[in-house]
């Protein structure tokens, strides 16, 4: 092993399957080290990393925020910005990236290496047509030109499975599902057959069932095209769905790389273990991460959240309104986690945030904690509210910036009038204690803790004024899996301790299954299914509900291939389409490209 | 850290297979001292403080959390807000000089009833001597007679330059303060509550900014007959219209923040969610607006004056003062330029002024400016 540039922890190593000496690699990172010159000081962001990709291989590069990935990635596109000091050498195609003119750099962009994001509203130019930006790259590259461009975009989109390409070609982004639209970005990417593709998070911004589809969908590229694929993420599910190797990164370094087996299966590296056994596994059910829910409910209990036949209806300026929530009916009685479970769209924010009383129900009954709020005054709501909890998705976005932690925590308690100066400091110190903070934070900013801490704080307001039903809004949803792990923990400690009902809205279903017990399945404003947590997870009646449970990936390659055969099955019963790279002959596809096309 | 190949087998027998870091049969020299001390990973500063240990018992240093930095001192925010202010040096150096300005203003020639220390007033007229000339003199320091000049009428150019000072003092700050109240209150309201109440409220708004302000400005000032307060107050009603677009701006944008919604959710009532919750969160933009108001008003009022419906002679203000000698310029420069450097100085000091309110109002501002 040679000298390295480390200075966190130790690499573990297992070394099989690396790409050999004379063996052909696509891309190269070459004791890559990047840092930025900021302010505040150097961050030395990327510590000497070392990294290749063969054509036709999928190597997966596994982090948390602020680990280095995204940022490694970039030194192959040469796109970070100007701040930043970079080491080393990354080679793509056997072209040194370091060594290039601006130019030539321009060149190299799209043609040999292309780039999927993270999300392809934004990735995409909400102006231009998908046929303009189609014809783009491939002009600019002198692939193909004026009908030859505008017929391989159409050849294009159609590969990557979207139907009638020729008339979404004169559609804008916003016309297409979010599903179509990142097809659309892949269809981008390999527009100039790239040897090389880096996918940054590509399904993260995704539903899981279109999730699973875009990750089909990419299998089948690197196959058929024999193209090299960078993945980057965070969710180790993927992983285990696409990679064939992965370097697990820290802190700027890989802490441990090898075969997706290897990795996944038999960890060494401690980082590793722990990022795994942070990850909620699908059909695991109880008991994972140390995580308890209380079992037995009180049959008998009161209701906390009684709805029959809700309606929530938008209303749209000169259109008729739009039905978010579509005749719902389910109940929460006290004590008790209902998960809500859907894909975007589905209307469970709605519901949570009429809950709340947020929004008004446009039909239907809506009884919280025995007291019916469609009817209720705004001196009764605010009674009401103080029995009520809530903790929203985005842990930066719901505490006031301009709060100091001690004082979002005692808001609640200041609003209704409860306590003096001296009782609510001592109220706001034991909330502090029960979240795990220290008591320092009080006087601190929210700016100045990370965002499991920042949600920590949420669930700590949520829980001031003791209330006895809690609505939790995708809580762990904007968090990495390990501070996730630990924020449900603390959650399930919480419930077990104060007993309030919760009604817990989330789109990840291996969560609801650790902590619900009783789950709803929505989708589009509709209940699909509902039941016994137990019931649901293992023994789905619906269509819906079996697709939903089948498309979550597992961190387990050999059982993720299994649930992507069974996952396949049920889609070819259900008489649904596989996504695939319609493509007979890449020859042919290649041969369509103009003699042209840029060379160096 | 190596992706080339291994030198020995890819297969290697189980007990070549490497141990677990931190078990402390690695086999491994001990690693060096991190050198890189600045950077947010370096594990000295991260992982100083490591709160239990995480879900497996893995130990808390592969967290990606953030420690809180518990080094510093503790602060309320308001000791927070001011000790950010008495940092920014360059809002201190412009405090100190506005403050001297407004003392030496008022003190000089004295307010209304109240006596000044200067022996000589702005509207009695005298012999003018020495075509006028300012008598003060630096090295040796000497102030002379007339330490600013004579006017036309032999008037001491330094009590009517102090007088002019006054007026232009009170004028901006009533104007910058009012105009801003009115306009921040329009745009929250009209921000937080849409509907109806937006629509009124902006169409009131377009209805004062479609008319120009020289001509509100001069019927109001001839309302005002001449009075400096009068004046002062009718300014304000037509100068918050900026403000309330802006304010409303911020607004839309902060009321569909979740820590609005989370506030509401608690029961937060709307003047509270407005006050406590929205307000502070646009006192950047009130603030810079407010000091770029005052500036824009000492040159509103000055142009008011020149059209002679502001401040009315004998009374006098800085701007009345520029107007009426601004062709003395080539032949008596010291008429121009004692009251245009006290309007720039004026203006200077209260926009480093805003700067610093702004920056030590803002949380996120860390830096102690210089």
């Amino acid at each position: 092993m040679t000298t390295t540039t480390e200075n966190y922890g130790d690499q573990v190593f297992t070394g099989s399957g690396t790409p050999g000496e004379g063996e052909e690699v696509v891309l190269t990172f070459d004791d890559v080290d990047v840092r930025f010159k900021t302010e505040f000081g150097s961050v030395h962001a990327v510590k000497g990393v070392d990294l290749r990709v063969r054509p036709g291989e999928v190597v997966a590069l596994v982090g948390e925020s602020g680990s280095g990935k995204s940022v490694t990635s970039m030194t192959a596109m040469r796109l970070l910005p100007s701040n930043a000091t970079i080491g080393g050498a990354v080679n793509v195609a056997g072209r040194d990236v370091g060594q290039l003119s601006e130019r030539n750099m321009r060149r190299l962009r799209g043609n040999d290496v292309a780039m999927v994001f993270q999300e392809p509203m934004t990735a995409l130019n909400p102006v231009l047509t998908v046929g303009t930006q189609m014809v783009e790259s491939m002009e600019l590259h002198h692939v193909a030109r004026g009908q030859a461009a505008v017929d391989r975009a159409i050849e294009l989109l159609e590969m990557v499975g979207i139907p009638e390409p020729a008339k979404q070609m004169k559609k804008y982004p916003h016309e297409l599902s979010g599903g179509q639209r990142q097809r659309v970005v892949i269809a981008i990417a390999i527009s100039c057959d790239p040897k090389v593709i880096i996918a940054d998070e590509p399904t993260t911004a995704l539903d899981v069932t279109v999730q699973a589809d875009i990750l089909d969908l990419l299998r089948s590229l690197k196959d058929k095209l024999n193209t090299g694929i960078l993945l980057i993420t965070h969710n180790m599910g993927v992983v285990a769905d696409m990679a064939d190797r992965v370097a697990v990164m820290f802190k700027g370094e890989i802490v441990e790389r090898g075969t997706v087996e290897e990795v996944l299966l038999h960890p060494q590296h401690a980082y590793t273990r722990m990022l795994l056994g942070s990850v909620p596994k699908m059909g695991a059910g109880r008991g994972q991460m140390g995580i308890s829910v209380r079992e037995e409910v009180d049959h008998d209990a009161p209701l906390a959240i009684d709805l029959r036949n809700l309606v929530i209806e938008y209303q749209r300026m000169g259109k008729p309104p739009f039905r978010a929530v579509d005749d719902v009916s389910f109940q929460v009685r006290k004590g008790e986690i209902v998960g809500l479970v859907g894909e975007s769209g589905s209307g469970k924010s709605t519901i949570g945030r009429c809950a709340l009383g947020l929004i008004p129900a446009a039909s239907g009954e809506f009884r919280l904690l025995g007291e019916d709020i469609t009817t209720m005054n705004k001196r009764e709501l605010k009674a009401l509210r103080k029995r009520i909890g809530v903790v929203f998705q985005d842990p930066a976005a719901s505490l006031n910036p301009r709060l100091p932690i001690g004082e979002c925590i005692a808001e609640p308690l200041v609003v209704h009038k409860v306590g003096d100066r001296k009782t609510r400091q001592d109220k706001v110190y034991e909330l502090l204690d029960a979240v795990q903070l220290p008591r320092e934070v009080f006087n601190r900013y929210p700016h100045e803790v990370s965002g499991g801490q920042r949600q920590r704080i949420c669930v700590a307001r949520a829980l001031t004024l003791d209330p006895e039903l809690l609505v939790a809004d995708e809580p762990t949803s904007a968090l990495d899996v390990s501070v996730q792990a630990r924020v449900l923990k603390i959650f399930a400690e919480l419930q077990e301790q104060f007993g309030f009902a919760c009604l817990f809205i989330s789109h990840d279903l291996a969560v609801v299954d650790l902590l619900a017990h009783q789950v709803v399945v929505l989708q589009n404003g509709k209940v699909v299914e509902a039941g016994p947590r137990a019931q649901i997870m293992e023994h789905p009646q619906e269509e819906y509900t079996q697709r939903l449970i089948a498309a979550a990936p597992v961190p387990d390659p050999i059982e993720q291939a299994r649930r992507r055969r069974e996952r396949h099955e049920l889609l070819r019963e259900q008489g649904e389409e596989i996504a695939e790279l319609r493509l007979d002959d890449a020859q042919e596809f290649r041969a369509t490209i103009s003699d042209e096309k840029d060379q160096f | 850290m190596n992706d080339k190949p291994p030198t020995s087998g890819g297969d290697r027998p189980e007990q070549d297979r490497p141990e677990v870091p931190g078990s402390g049969r690695e086999g491994l020299s001990p690693v060096p001292a991190p050198q890189d001390k600045a950077a947010p990973q370096d594990p000295d500063t991260m992982d100083e403080v490591t709160d239990g240990t995480s879900a497996d018992g893995a130990p808390e240093i592969y967290s990606v959390e953030k420690n809180i930095d518990l080094t510093g001192k503790s602060y309320s925010q308001g000791q927070l807000v001011r000790r950010r202010f008495f940092r920014h040096r360059g809002a201190m150096v412009s405090l100190v000089a506005l403050l001297a300005i407004t003392v030496f203003a008022f003190t000089s020639i004295g307010y209304g009833v109240i006596p000044g220390w200067w022996g000589k007033n702005f509207w009695e007229g005298a012999l003018v001597e020495n075509m006028g000339r300012p008598t003060l003199q630096l090295w040796p320091f000497e102030a002379g007679e007339y330490p600013f000049g004579q006017d036309n009428a032999g008037k001491d150019y330094f009590a009517l330059t102090m007088r002019g000072t006054q007026r232009s003092l009170i004028v901006a700050f009533t104007v910058g303060i009012l105009s801003t109240i009115i306009g921040t209150l329009v745009g929250a309201l009209a921000g937080y509550y849409r509907g109806w109440v937006e629509a009124i409220l902006m169409r009131v708004t377009d209805l004062f900014i479609v008319i120009p302000l020289l001509v509100m400005a001069a019927v109001f000032g001839k309302m005002a007959g001449g009075g400096i307060w009068p004046l002062a107050f009718l300014l304000s009603v037509l100068t918050w219209t900026g403000l309330a677009r802006l304010v409303r701006g911020e607004v839309l944008s902060l009321r569909e923040r979740e820590f609005v919604a989370a506030a509401e959710a608690i029961g937060t009532s709307s003047s509270r969610i407005i006050f406590k919750h929205i307000l502070p969160n646009t006192i950047g933009t009130i603030i810079v607006s407010a000091t770029l108001a005052i500036a824009a008003t000492i040159l509103l009022e000055s142009a008011l004056s020149f059209l002679g419906w502001g401040v009315r002679p004998p009374d006098t203000s800085l701007g009345l003062l520029i107007s009426t000698y601004q062709n003395s310029f080539q032949t008596r420069p010291w008429l121009f330029w004692w009251p245009g450097m006290i309007i720039l100085a004026i203006a200077l000091s209260v926009n480093f002024l805003g700067d610093g309110l702004r920056d030590a109002f803002d949380p996120r501002q860390n830096r102690t400016a210089d």
